[in-house]
């Protein structure tokens, strides 16, 4: 039976977060008094973002993504090449490319689960030649986002959910796939594999995965 | 303490002794020495029970460094090295690994002193592109702070960490085929080395499966040309793999080895060191436990309290911390196959012990440390390979032990592994041997598997990661052992399942596990003790 290698992407493969690519956006914006109230806003919230996160990734989307409401679907999509080659490419780990070539050379189908946006992962993706990947996606309505995820919201658990119905659908054997994270909100995307890694792991994470003699990996 | 009659000789003089270092336990014996992991035990043994102690070491060379110099002007067959160098040409130094001596020796490292006083030779001799790689095969990379101390700051500072680096047998750029032997062994070499106009290996031969093609063949190689003789088949017809000239290891490495001399041009120094692992307040390790004074027992005694009272960690790091006083007794420069020769000669002449007759029961203390746990945890798959590995092959001719005798490990087989060094020990221990203990379905089944896994590539890459086969070749390690072996009991381990998952027994002392084998073999077997270490190696009559 076939066998995949599930990555998450933010802190995993890169450097950078979603938090990265909105201030990005924010930066980015048309006219500079809005760069500016959006930079600075962006940059006020970065400790709400955080205080969120640490207590729960689904906390963390809704605070989050509504800041993306009201802004031009267009403008993000256009942004989107700009950001990767500025910002995401220079972050990708080195050690990132040769786990992906060693797991690739064992066969392993290439999937990134992650809670980014589709925008910023579709180039990444390209570039890393993965063969899969699901991401979070914005609601847009008349071409300006709501500040809504469309579902399912890629955090969590949920992430662990759309594993077992992708290895389902593609004939995947769990137990012989491989998983790599760096946060323990991804917990769930962990165990539910055969081969759990923590990548560049925080705290959590660690803790956990030397409780479960998880190996450790860093490829900063 | 009970009050002893000094004694003019060590023991009494027994029936038929074969050897100065031979002690057969009477009713008037001292008790013995035993290392448990980071303790140490004070056991009395049955009488009648030969103790085997390791010799005294040979007296270390008053010069090294005139030794070293005159090695290299004095090679064996081969040009002095000053007449093999030219400016502008490419040499790579390589080095053995932390795995070697053991402990740690004092500094200066003898691979410090050798060399300095290469690197002078190449200097006034206009070489300047100088590389120096640790060969650290499949092993963990050493850390910065472990490669300073072993070469000094002098060298790390100018060389580290372009010109002075580890092997690294996962680069995919890094290796080079040099070709397959006639019996289809692949041979791959690190592509530095390969592309040198002069490989220059400085081994320290530590036990005689060390040094020779090993070196580099072995040192600077990968996976695929590390599976030909990493393997159960070929340890299994390792008789034992300590003496090269009943090894299949040997002479698998060897052929390989002719296949690196055809395309590498190799210049070979060896080091024989002496027995001298314990010295000032541990020096009474490496004595006869009847021959301690006073103040020995007292040592011994203020040693066993303050360990008894101590966290394990802190035990550990406070053993690793004591680096052993080795001296250098010999050196040989020139080609591999004679110098190897010299070498292996002055080993067994320090370590060969004279032993008449196979044991029932072979009692040995395991240490606190093994080649593949320096500042790190003697895990449970180390505590099997120091037992059924490297204690069951300490011997030329037979075994110490009879076939289907029993081994009594003191260890207390704590369920505990470094997540640093040792990750795929871990998956190894608790996925692998609870399903089988088998080497063959093993290597077959999971092998590749762990070797390729791109978690402990990275680990091993990147971090101080053993490489992912690792843990299977410290199974085939044991592989002989485990075949002749009648059964296993691990005396004082603090648990149940670490010696069950090994496939032992467990004792709650060393009296209960010898009872246990005399259960086993028949009332009235015979009891040798291998007092390791110092490193000791029977030579069966």
């Amino acid at each position: 039976m076939a066998a995949a290698a599930f990555y998450d992407l933010d802190g995993t493969l890169v450097r950078t977060n979603l938090v990265h690519a909105f201030a990005y956006n924010a930066k980015n914006q048309q006219g500079l008094l809005r760069s500016v109230t959006k930079t600075l806003t962006t940059l006020a919230s970065v400790p709400l973002f955080m205080a969120a996160d640490f207590y729960n990734r689904r906390l963390f989307n809704d605070v989050f993504f509504v800041r993306y409401k009201g802004e031009s679907e267009d403008r993000l999509r256009y942004l989107a090449d700009e950001l990767f080659e500025n910002a995401i490419r220079p972050s990708i780990f080195p050690g990132a490319y040769e786990l992906i070539d060693k797991s690739r050379q064992l066969g392993l189908r290439q999937v990134l689960v992650t809670g980014a946006l589709d925008l910023t992962v579709r180039p990444l993706a390209k570039h890393l030649k993965i063969d899969d990947y699901v991401t979070n996606r914005l609601e847009f309505v008349d071409g300006y986002a709501t500040g809504r995820l469309l579902p399912p919201v890629m955090a969590a658990a949920t992430k662990a959910s759309w594993m077992r119905i992708y290895a389902e659908k593609e004939r995947l054997n769990l137990s012989d796939c491989y998983g790599y994270s760096d946060s323990m909100s991804d917990l769930p995307m962990l165990s539910v594999v055969g081969h759990p890694t923590a990548v560049n792991p925080d705290m959590r994470l660690r803790n956990t995965a030397l409780q479960h003699d998880w190996p450790i990996l860093d490829l900063r | 303490m009970r009050e002893r009659q000094p004694k003019t000789l060590r023991g009494p003089v027994p029936r038929n002794k074969e050897d100065d270092q031979v002690v057969y336990i009477d009713n008037d014996s001292a008790p013995r020495v035993l290392f448990s992991g980071e303790d140490l035990l004070l056991e009395d043994l049955p009488v009648g029970t030969r103790v085997i102690y390791p010799k005294p070491p040979i007296e270390g060379l008053a010069n090294p460094g005139a030794a070293i110099r005159y090695a290299l002007n004095h090679p064996l067959d081969a040009e002095p090295l000053y007449a093999q160098l030219m400016p502008g040409m490419r040499v790579t130094i390589a080095v053995d690994d932390i795995s070697l001596p053991l402990p740690p020796m004092a500094t200066p490292d003898v691979r410090q002193t050798i060399i300095e006083i290469l690197l002078e030779l190449l200097d006034a001799n206009g070489v300047d592109d100088v590389h120096i790689i640790v060969a650290n095969s499949l092993h963990r990379k050493m850390t910065e702070s472990e490669m300073k101390r072993m070469l000094g700051p002098k060298i790390h500072n100018a060389f580290y960490p372009d010109r002075y680096y580890n092997h690294d047998a996962e680069d995919p750029d890094g290796m080079v085929h040099l070709g397959v032997t006639d019996h289809g062994e692949t041979v791959n070499i690190n592509r530095r080395a390969v592309e040198s106009d002069l490989v220059i290996y400085v081994n320290i031969n530590l036990v005689p499966m060390d040094g020779g093609h090993k070196s580099v063949t072995v040192g600077l190689c990968d996976y695929d040309s590390l599976r030909p003789h990493h393997e159960p088949e070929t340890i299994r017809a390792s008789d034992s793999y300590m003496d090269p000239k009943k090894s299949a290891l040997s002479s698998k490495v060897d052929r390989m080895g002719a296949i690196v001399d055809q395309h590498m041009n190799v210049f070979h120094i060896e080091t024989a060191i002496n027995n001298r692992m314990f010295a000032g307040a541990t020096a009474f390790l490496a004595k006869n436990e009847d021959e301690f004074t006073e103040i020995d027992r007292l040592k011994f005694e203020g040693l066993k309290w303050t360990l008894s009272k101590t966290p394990a960690a802190a035990k550990r790091k406070v053993f690793q911390s004591i680096p052993s006083p080795y001296q250098i007794i010999s050196c040989f420069a020139g080609k591999t196959e004679p110098v190897h020769e010299k070498i292996l000669a002055r080993c067994f002449e320090q370590y060969a012990v004279n032993v008449r007759g196979q044991a029932d029961i072979l009692i040995c203390g395991v240490p606190f440390i093994s080649p593949y746990n320096v500042n790190s945890i003697l895990n449970p798959l180390l505590v099997q390979v120091m037992g059924l590995g490297y204690f069951h092959n300490m011997y030329r001719g037979k075994p110490v032990l009879k076939k289907g005798g029993v081994m009594i490990l003191t260890h207390p087989c704590y369920d505990e592994f470094d997540h640093n060094h040792h990750p795929s020990y871990i998956e190894f221990f608790n996925r692998l041997l609870p399903e089988t203990r088998d080497a063959m379905k093993l290597r077959h089944k999971y092998e590749e598997e762990f070797a390729h896994n791109p978690s402990y590539i990275e680990m091993y890459r990147r971090g101080n990661a053993y490489h992912g086969a690792h843990p299977f070749f410290m199974w085939y390690w044991g592989e002989n052992g485990r075949q002749h072996i009648g059964k296993v009991i691990a005396a004082g381990a603090q648990n149940a399942h670490v010696p069950a998952m090994l496939g032992w027994d467990r004792a709650e002392s060393l009296t209960e596990a010898i009872a246990m084998a005399r259960s086993f073999v028949g009332p009235s077997p015979e009891i040798t003790m291998m007092h390791h270490p110092p490193i000791v190696m029977a030579d069966m009559e």
